[in-house]
């Protein structure tokens, strides 16, 4: 199932099954959405429901705050992370803080999507991945979609949650053929362990997840058996699933698109340093995205970012200079 | 109209369609990449602007090739930055949307929709402050006009009676978004009309964006506050080379095919008697020229370095400070 098709699905069904539930955002409607994730919905629920709305993505989260409050199930699309700048101050002062300021009595029921990442020579201002600005934010829930599987059940689950939910797609991964697989208990907050292995953790998310299967083949032409896991939920992270891999393998690594100060990295490693310190044989080490905006140039550009080779690389290096 | 400015102002446009079409080829074949937003249909509003409001700030947004050129810009470092090389206007960092020249007073090319218009009133702000006359001239699309950004600017600036000029270029669609559907008002002077004096053109005739321009700048020049000029034009072009433009109709493409800004300069002014054909035949060949020099500067310029990744990124005494 095409990526783009398994969130098209979930909103469908959601939409389907509950009248509440609308979609709004820039060129959603009669456009079909700017990565096709909408496209059918507006002749099926019509325009009220499916809403074309102008350029403007603070009113776009904070007219999906107000929906919200009055009863409505909204999902705000935003068309890239990049534009949900101008929507901070909505989803972090507002969504974020009405049910915890109103002593409760508060509910968002909302969701906002957008996709990020670095596409192809998009420049600097249309190739970000802002996670960490949301996941370190309380009162909000963000969650990653790496695949067809978690973007349907992930979403579906977000939409139906009572709490403002970032759901976090990517732009490469609209158009990719994946497997996809029903799930009867899905738990957005997992982990998944996307191929088990006995000698180092690989923790990753979004597309960074398929860099690092390709990265693993080839670490297995040198004996490394890497586990690799797939984090899904930036906050709540599941510290569980990646403290129970670290007990097994001794040795982590977290490959992240964005940038690497204050990256999702940063997090995850101090989670791991309160929670499994003594199980390490080594520093973990965080492949990230350089510290610069992103650049045009394509050779530029994927030097800015981690690829399969460079993860190879780094993990030979820092095993030789751990001797591990 | 006389001949110097129908050569200036024929060569300039003429010169913008072809570098955009020669982009154009040179995206599909993979030497141009990302988001490229083509300006043909449109070139009347860049090149009568930019002859009108000749000294003064230039903010604008993502379609700006044409702008930049009838700017000044050397074709050769706007095509090689669209090429990503190392000679390109902003070093083949920026890319298509991103064009800047200080020396041409020309900043940017910026692509979050309307994020360049308070940053355009800061600039009127300074320049009232430096006492400089000339002002600042801010280009948009409808689909900025939708922006808070675009409501905060034009209050701050009629508030404070700053030496700005908005230009409102409606072509309609915010991709594939019409205006009507967004906003209450298809005329986007109606948006401003309150806040300071506005003025209406054929963003198709070349001829009437100048004298617009060059009658509602006197009111920035005499310090009596912004202005706000929209004029209605057309791109024939998708939104950007990712986009087939299927919401629009042949119907409606076609009207504004007939008014074509190229075509129509030409024939009134042989109708006029100041040029004949081969007068147009000759600039022609000049643009042919200048466009092929650009695209062999481009295509034969070396690649940036994999170094220049961590350069630009402050200024001297912080760049070694600061890893
Ligand atoms: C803040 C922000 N939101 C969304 C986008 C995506 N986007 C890029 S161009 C565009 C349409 C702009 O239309 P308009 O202002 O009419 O200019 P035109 O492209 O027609 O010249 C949109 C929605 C963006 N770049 N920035
Ligand atoms: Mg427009």
């Amino acid at each position: 199932m095409l990526y783009r098709s398994a969130l098209n699905r979930a909103i469908d069904e959601c939409m389907g099954a509950d009248e509440s539930v609308v979609i709004l955002g820039e060129d959603v409607g009669r456009y079909g959405g700017s990565y096709r994730v909408s496209e059918g919905l507006i002749s099926k629920y019509g325009e009220k429901r499916v809403i074309d709305t102008p350029i403007a993505e603070l009113s776009i989260v904070g007219n999906a705050i107000g929906m919200a409050i009055a009863g409505l199930r909204p999902i705000a699309e935003i068309m890239t992370v990049n534009f949900s700048l101008l929507a901070m101050d909505q989803i972090i002062n507002h969504a974020a803080k009405l049910r915890y300021m109103s002593g409760g009595k508060m509910t968002i029921p909302m969701v906002v999507r957008m996709p990020g990442g670095v596409s192809r020579q998009l420049a600097a201002q249309h190739s970000e991945s802002y996670e960490t600005l949301y996941s370190s934010v309380p009162g909000l829930i963000v969650l990653t979609a790496s695949n067809a599987t978690y973007a349907y059940h992930g979403l579906k689950w977000a939409i139906k949650s009572n709490d403002p939910v970032i759901f976090l797609e990517h732009e490469l991964l609209y158009p990719m053929d994946m497997e996809f697989k029903e799930i009867q208990d899905f738990d957005p907050f997992r982990a998944e362990i996307v191929k088990e292995g006995r000698d180092l953790t690989i923790l990753t998310y979004l597309k960074m997840r398929y860099d690092v299967i390709e990265a693993q083949k080839e670490l297995k032409k040198f004996g490394i058996d890497a586990e690799i896991i797939d984090l899904n939920s930036l906050r709540p992270l599941d510290i569980e699933t990646i403290a129970k891999s670290i007990k097994k393998t001794k040795k982590c690594v977290i490959v992240e698109e964005d940038h690497k100060t204050g990256g999702m990295g940063a997090e995850v490693v101090a989670q791991i340093m309160e929670e499994c310190f003594y199980d390490l044989d080594a520093p973990v080490l965080r492949i990230a995205g350089e510290d610069v905006p992103i650049p045009y140039n394509r050779k530029l550009e994927l030097a800015s970012i981690p690829t399969p080779d460079k993860i190879v690389d780094k993990i030979l290096k820092w095993k030789a200079e751990n001797g591990i | 109209m006389n001949r110097a400015r129908v050569e200036k102002f024929y060569y300039l446009m003429k010169l913008g369609r072809e570098f955009e079409l020669k982009a154009k080829e040179h995206y599909m074949l993979g030497d141009i990449a990302g988001f490229l937003h083509l300006d043909i249909g449109q070139e009347a509003v860049s090149v009568g602007t930019m002859q009108a409001f000749d000294k003064g700030d230039v903010f604008t947004h993502y379609r700006e090739h044409v702008l930049a050129l009838a700017r000044g810009m050397d074709p050769k470092i706007v095509m090689a930055e669209l090429f990503g090389k190392k000679t390109g206007v902003s070093k083949g960092k920026g890319g298509s949307m991103h064009l800047f020249d200080p020396k041409l007073d020309f900043y940017g090319g910026d692509a979050i929709v309307a994020g360049h218009l308070p940053i355009a009133v800061g600039c009127a702000y300074a320049r009232k402050l430096q006492g400089e006359k000339a002002g600042v001239f801010a280009i948009f699309g409808d689909g900025a006009s939708n922006a808070g950004a675009f409501f905060e600017s034009i209050n701050i600036a009629s508030a404070w009676k700053l030496p700005i000029m908005f230009f409102a270029e409606n072509n309609y669609y915010a991709i594939g978004t019409h205006i009507s559907w967004v906003s209450p008002f298809v005329d986007l002077v109606e948006k401003a009309k309150n806040y300071m004096p506005t003025f209406t053109c054929d963003g198709m005739d070349v001829c009437d964006v100048y004298n617009t321009v060059t009658q509602a700048k006197e009111i920035i020049e005499n310090g009596l506050g912004p202005v706000f000029i929209e004029a209605k034009t057309y791109r024939y072009e998708g939104h950007s080379m990712s986009d087939a433009g299927k919401y629009r109709s042949e119907e409606e493409m076609e009207i504004f095919k007939r008014k074509d800004p190229i075509e129509n300069l030409k024939k009134k002014a042989i109708e006029l008697n100041l040029v004949d054909e081969k007068y147009f035949r000759e600039l022609d060949a000049k643009v042919e020229y200048v466009i092929n020099e650009a695209v062999e500067f481009a295509a034969s310029s070396p690649e940036p370095e994999i170094e220049e990744l961590w350069e630009d990124l402050f200024c001297k005494e912080c760049e070694n400070v600061i890893p």
